[in-house]
């Protein structure tokens, strides 16, 4: 007898704790992508649940990749991406009956940064893909004192060295001297500790232990990514399977609004507007 | 409810069930690897996978040859136990034999608990203190070397050798020592000549199992080695070990691509190589057992 009751008590008490969540949140949200957007996505859901309690969004990161094979495979409602859907990820996914619409939600800056102890302020892009390539190994080509440049580098599957990849390096092979950094901390850690170091970030990383150099001649910021003066800018995505309904067109146009916008900035992000 | 032998019955198979699971473990994590890593050994060749020294996974047209990467890991290997061998086994000897006992009772645990600081610890101490100083008086562009994860790794292999070691020298019976003595062998010549020989495939055990704990660090190098995929002729350089590849690469690898083959099909040669490893520790201390039990 004892047993039976402590098992309804169990039963009750799990009933007092499941059936507010699943009474209130009606509706749900999944989330998966990038990580560069990930902060992005993740502060935007908790801004929108706390104004509409009866929703519940989960956000997760784990790449660009994973965020779109998530979609392709309809277990996401919301890609992220830190960059454009490509030829092969289309192709799966119309097979699959899905169509990846694109939404841009922010812009990001790679700056190229270097060790404040450095005299370099200016390169060109050309001079960047010398560097990275190899090709020339020391800072007195660049009119800098006579030192090694070491080389850093996100890991090869990151988003944003992918952009790099794309943007400077224009598919050439990366020099294998280069140190693979795991995260844009990492880099920025780093440089700040290595005189002789170059390496890339999101503009949200940039700080006093860090120079930003002039690239083709205009130094990054908010304005200059925004305008698409600098050349090493990205628009970030946020991909929905075709033109968003309910919730999922609510919740990107919270983020396209005037206060999501807000919060890209408040992120370290460029906003679109 | 039941009766005793119904209970008895119960427990010895819940019993049964624990005892196997750790070799269920075992064989899920054996077939998850073969099946996720295998059919990168078929895309690009085994030959081409182990000796070409391109990686560049991500690229169009893609590399995978984890000859680099391979290396970097057998040589920081090798040069941890450059400098932890003779530090562990002279600590061993001292310890066993020259300490007296209530000192044992400190130092013994005190390294022991080496092994237990969290690795990132000493990653963060590689990266903040030993790097800078290498860098500094070696005039590197960077501190972030092959030494450095040399060094790292052959303190944390430390623990692990010391201890087995002492424990292997202090299990050699008392009378062969006793033995030696008393032929008019001063303790010098006792334990160059007896001792050791008699313990060396316990100590043999004690360093496979200490390459073991270094090769498969993960943390520690991905922070220290500097993770640059070049062939690791210069110990001054950066390196990039199997592990560090596999752990700053997995999380942005799409699932089911042959770059994550690629990654599982490092984790297959790392395992096969720890594998080796366990083998011959064990090969090791089957001798060792067989030696000091007078055979």
């Amino acid at each position: 007898m004892k047993k039976i009751n402590l098992l309804f008590t169990v039963l009750a008490l799990l009933v007092l704790v499941v059936a507010p969540v699943s009474v209130l949140a009606q509706e749900t949200l999944t989330i998966q992508g990038s990580s560069t957007v990930l902060p992005i996505a993740q502060k935007a859901a908790e801004v929108y649940m706390e104004k509409n309690s009866s929703v519940d969004i989960s956000v997760r990161g784990g790449g660009s990749g994973n965020g779109i094979a998530a979609l392709i495979d309809g277990a996401v409602d919301i890609a992220d991406a830190s960059r454009f859907v490509k030829q092969t990820e289309v192709e799966a996914a119309v097979g699959n009956g899905i169509y990846p619409v694109p939404h841009r939600v922010a812009m990001d800056g790679i700056a190229v940064v270097i060790n404040p102890a450095n005299s370099v302020t200016e390169l060109s892009l050309e001079d960047l893909m010398n560097i990275y390539t190899g090709k020339v190994t020391n800072w007195s080509e660049f009119g800098g004192p006579d030192q090694e440049i070491v080389v850093i580098s996100r890991d090869s599957s990151s988003g944003t060295f992918e952009v790099f990849n794309e943007l400077v390096l224009e598919g050439n092979r990366l020099t294998q001297g280069a140190l693979l950094q795991a995260s844009n901390g990492a880099v920025a850690g780093v440089i700040a500790d290595t005189e002789g170091a170059i390496g890339y970030v999101g503009l949200g990383y940039l700080s006093d232990s860090l120079k930003a150099v002039k690239v083709s001649g205009v130094l990054p910021s908010n304005a200059t990514v925004a305008s698409g003066e600098y050349p090493i800018a990205r628009p970030l995505f946020m991909f929905t399977n075709g033109w968003p309904e309910g919730l999922t067109s609510q919740f990107i146009n919270f983020i396209l609004s005037a206060e999501g916008q807000k919060i890209v900035k408040e992120q370290g992000f460029v906003p679109l507007h | 409810m039941f009766n005793w032998r119904t209970k008895e019955k119960i427990i010895k198979n819940i019993l049964l069930f624990f005892a196997f699971s750790s070799i269920l473990f075992l064989t899920g994590i054996i077939i998850v690897l073969f099946k996720e890593g295998a059919p990168i050994f078929t895309k690009v060749g085994i030959h081409e996978f182990l000796f070409s020294s391109d990686w560049y996974p991500t690229y169009e047209p893609p590399g995978y040859g984890i000859f680099n990467l391979l290396a970097g890991s057998i040589v920081v290997t090798i040069g941890a136990m450059v400098i932890a061998v003779p530090f562990g086994v002279a600590s061993a000897i001292h310890i066993s034999y020259i300490l007296p006992q209530k000192y044992k009772n400190i130092v013994k645990p005190t390294i022991e608990m080496l092994a237990g600081v969290p690795s990132v610890i000493y990653g963060l101490f590689g990266m903040k203190i030993l790097g800078p100083f290498l860098q500094k008086i070696f005039h590197l562009p960077t501190g972030l070397t092959a030494l450095t994860a040399m060094i790292m790794l052959g303190i944390m292999a430390l623990p692990t050798i010391v201890s087995l070691a002492e424990d292997a020298i202090t299990a050699v019976p008392k009378n062969f020592r006793d033995a030696s003595l008393a032929l008019g062998a001063n303790r010098l010549e006792t334990m160059l000549r007896v001792i050791l020989p008699t313990a060396s495939s316990g100590i043999v055990t004690a360093i496979i199992l200490g390459m073991g704990r270094a090769i498969g660090e993960t943390m520690t190098v991905l922070m220290v080695a500097g993770g640059a995929a070049l062939f690791p002729a210069n110990i001054l350089k950066p390196v990039r070990p199997m592990t560090s590849t596999i752990a700053a690469e997995m999380g942005e690898a799409p699932v089911g691509s042959s770059h994550y083959q690629a990654l599982f099909g490092i984790a297959i040669i790392l395992f096969l190589i720890t594998l080796i490893f366990n083998i011959f520790a064990d090969m090791a201390q089957q001798r060792f057992k067989k030696k000091v039990s007078g055979e």
